[in-house]
């Protein structure tokens, strides 16, 4: 069933002039869901309890169900407890984490505010990622002004939950968006990914129980407890429900970041939303979430909608919900080649497969991409990133490989026509 | 000491170590305050960073080379990094980058004679919908680039003017007339 997102109105950012002001997010409902969930009526377990019944998919790019990753957390043992909000937004293609500090940032501050409580969190962080210093400048106001009306801090609203809130600025390294690098990050430290087990939930910040999740992930909560996990999950996609900050960029006539239902098809993202694709060209492939989604040809996708479900049977993933637009003039060896360069460049270099395949990755292509490359370099590509998959200690290693073999395997007819012959026939 | 924090920096430095449980965090956010003062954070930046949280000097150090953007040396009064990422790349990035080498005279990861500007090539910015674009000094973000834009950014760069903050683009759908 087509999803309706004609009629959809925006409830994350929406058109509300000068909502990122507090008094103005008051008024128009803010902090609502906070005392909802402080008053009586509601208990920890009942609030990780809706919001697991609500489904909200992680929108940092996994997917998993936030309220059952809460339910991961230890019981408390008066200890502290952490939830640190991923605002490291670096994946290429990814701009829409940045529209909720810019437009909504309340919204997400109370959205951390109710995942603390319901998992009993003594301090929450927010990690951005250190370019975007003017939106941690955001971020610092806000929390400043949610300080100063009692939503943050000692006895919140009078209850006797009781919560930090700090910004915590990155400086400039994709690898601590992964969640185990961006507490060493949290740290102080450089951003080496940490083994999996021990999990975060168990062992994260300084060794205590904590659990990450992305910014947009959070600006939901409120919205579930003010409506119901019922309502969250009547929006969009049966199996990824709720809404989508869809960001759309390379060659459209609008590009931007749209809230839409999840689960609008690819053609109308691009055709109706986006304006078409620019000067009149013809569409040739999409990314659909981010550079380490798989490419899809626009042959592929008839019928294809933006949820989980849908894009796996077309062969790709949902991701960050980044969506490139690519036109009928884009050199993809180009393209793969730069994609590639990216892994290689924020590889931490702590895995052999990793640090060495990322490298190999992008020589073997920039050497194609110059003209010089055989047949024999394709086969040599795809062997190598089947060698690089699974066996690291994070998934930058996968997120490396899987656009180079599906661009290739996607476009296998334009990269065998940029290689030499690679046999020479036997007189 | 050739570098040193104020009492007010200090100060500051206090708060940002009640934030954490111990004093390691703090490296990040007290890297950031030194560069804001001093421009980049050079050896002796970090020693001081070092001494003043009382950590070792190869920590702070090891630190300082894993993130990119601590500036490790002086650089120009302003960096341009501009995004030649996926967005950007097929969006002309790479036009605007090689536009700015030769108004500029200089290539990526150089700084003019005069001390004014330095370019950087860096990776995506998290501003893929205003491709193509640049940071000007781990600050202001300048979209939608065109040569023009480029060359009036520059014009006011030389006399000191920073582009003001650009806000992002609200978008609604269009309703459609069938
Ligand atoms: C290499 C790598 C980079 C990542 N970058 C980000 C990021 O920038 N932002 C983000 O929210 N999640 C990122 N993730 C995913 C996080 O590890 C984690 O799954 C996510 O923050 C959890 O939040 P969620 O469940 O709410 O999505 C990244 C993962 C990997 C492997
Ligand atoms: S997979 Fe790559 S980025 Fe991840 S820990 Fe290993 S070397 Fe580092
Ligand atoms: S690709 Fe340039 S900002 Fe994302």
């Amino acid at each position: 069933m087509a999803v309706d997102w004609r009629s959809y109105k925006p409830v994350l950012i929406p058109d509300i002039p000068n909502l990122n002001d507090i008094d103005v997010y008051i008024k128009n409902g803010g902090y609502e869901s906070l005392k909802k969930v402080l008053s009586d009526d509601w208990t920890p377990v009942s609030v990780v309890d809706e919001v697991k019944a609500a489904n909200i998919r992680g929108r940092g790019g996994a997917g998993f169900n936030a309220g059952l990753k809460w339910s991961f957390m230890p019981q408390p043992d008066g200890g502290p407890r952490y939830l640190a909000c991923n605002g490291d937004e670096s994946e290429p293609g990814t701009f829409k984490d940045r529209m909720i500090f810019e437009y909504n940032p309340h919204l997400f501050i109370e959205g951390a505010l109710i995942a603390a409580y319901a998992m009993q969190c003594t301090t929450i962080y927010v990690y951005i990622r250190g370019e975007y210093i003017n939106w941690i400048n955001m971020m610092d106001k806000a929390l400043q002004d949610a300080y100063s009306k009692g939503f943050i801090g000692n006895n919140i609203l009078g209850s006797d939950f009781s919560v930090n809130f700090y910004t915590h600025s990155g400086a400039g390294a994709y690898i601590c968006g992964e969640e185990t690098s961006m507490l060493e990050s949290l740290e102080g430290k450089r951003g080496y990914p940490r083994v999996k087990p021990p999990f975060p939930a168990q062992r994260g910040l300084w060794g205590r129980p904590t659990t990450i999740n992305n910014i947009e992930t959070l600006a939901n909560v409120p919205l579930v407890i003010n409506n119901g996990a019922d309502w969250f999950k009547g929006i969009g996609a049966e199996n990824h429900p709720g809404p989508i900050l869809y960001g759309i960029s390379g060659h459209v006539n609008r590009p931007g970041v749209y809230e839409l239902p999840s689960g609008v098809p690819v053609l109308d993202l691009i055709d109706e939303v986006a304006g078409g694709v620019k000067n009149g060209k013809k569409l040739k492939a999409i990314i659909p979430g981010g550079s380490s989604t798989p490419v899809l040809r626009a042959d592929q996708l008839d019928g294809v909608s933006m949820d989980s479900d849908s894009l796996r049977e077309a062969g790709s993933m949902l991701g960050t919900a980044g969506l490139v637009v690519i036109d009928e003039d884009t050199d993809m060896i180009d393209l793969l080649w730069r994609i590639a360069h990216f892994y290689h460049h924020e590889s931490c270099g702590q895995c052999t497969p990793c640090r060495e395949g990322t490298g190999w990755l992008e020589k073997i292509l920039l050497k194609i991409k110059n003209g010089d490359g055989e047949v024999k370099d394709l086969d040599l590509l795809l062997d190598l990133t089947t060698q690089m998959e699974g066996r690291t200690i994070c998934a930058l290693a996968d997120a490396a490989a899987w656009p180079v073999r599906h661009t290739i395997n996607r476009f296998r007819d334009e990269f065998e026509a940029r290689c030499k012959k690679s046999v020479h026939a036997m007189a | 000491m050739k570098y040193e924090f104020s009492k007010e920096e200090l100060e500051q430095i206090e708060q940002i170590k009640a934030r954490y449980p111990e004093v390691k965090p703090a490296t990040l956010p007290v890297l950031w305050i030194a560069q804001k003062k001093f421009g980049h954070v050079e050896p002796e930046v970090q020693k001081l960073v070092a001494k003043t949280l009382e950590l070792p000097e190869s920590h702070v150090h090891g630190v300082a080379e894993f993130y990119t953007q601590y500036y490790k040396k002086e650089q120009g009064k302003f960096v341009l990094d501009v995004c030649t990422c996926l967005s950007c790349q097929i969006c002309g990035g790479y036009d605007i980058l090689h536009y700015l080498e030769d108004k500029l005279g200089i290539k990526n990861g150089e700084t003019t004679e005069d001390k004014m500007f330095t370019i950087q090539q860096v990776e995506c910015l998290g501003a893929c919908g205003y491709a193509p674009m640049m940071q000007i000094t781990n600050g202001v973000y300048v979209n939608h680039l065109t040569k023009e834009k480029v060359d009036k950014v520059i014009d006011g760069l030389k006399k000191g003017e920073v582009p003001e903050f650009e806000k992002m683009e609200m978008r609604k759908v269009k309703p459609q007339e069938n």
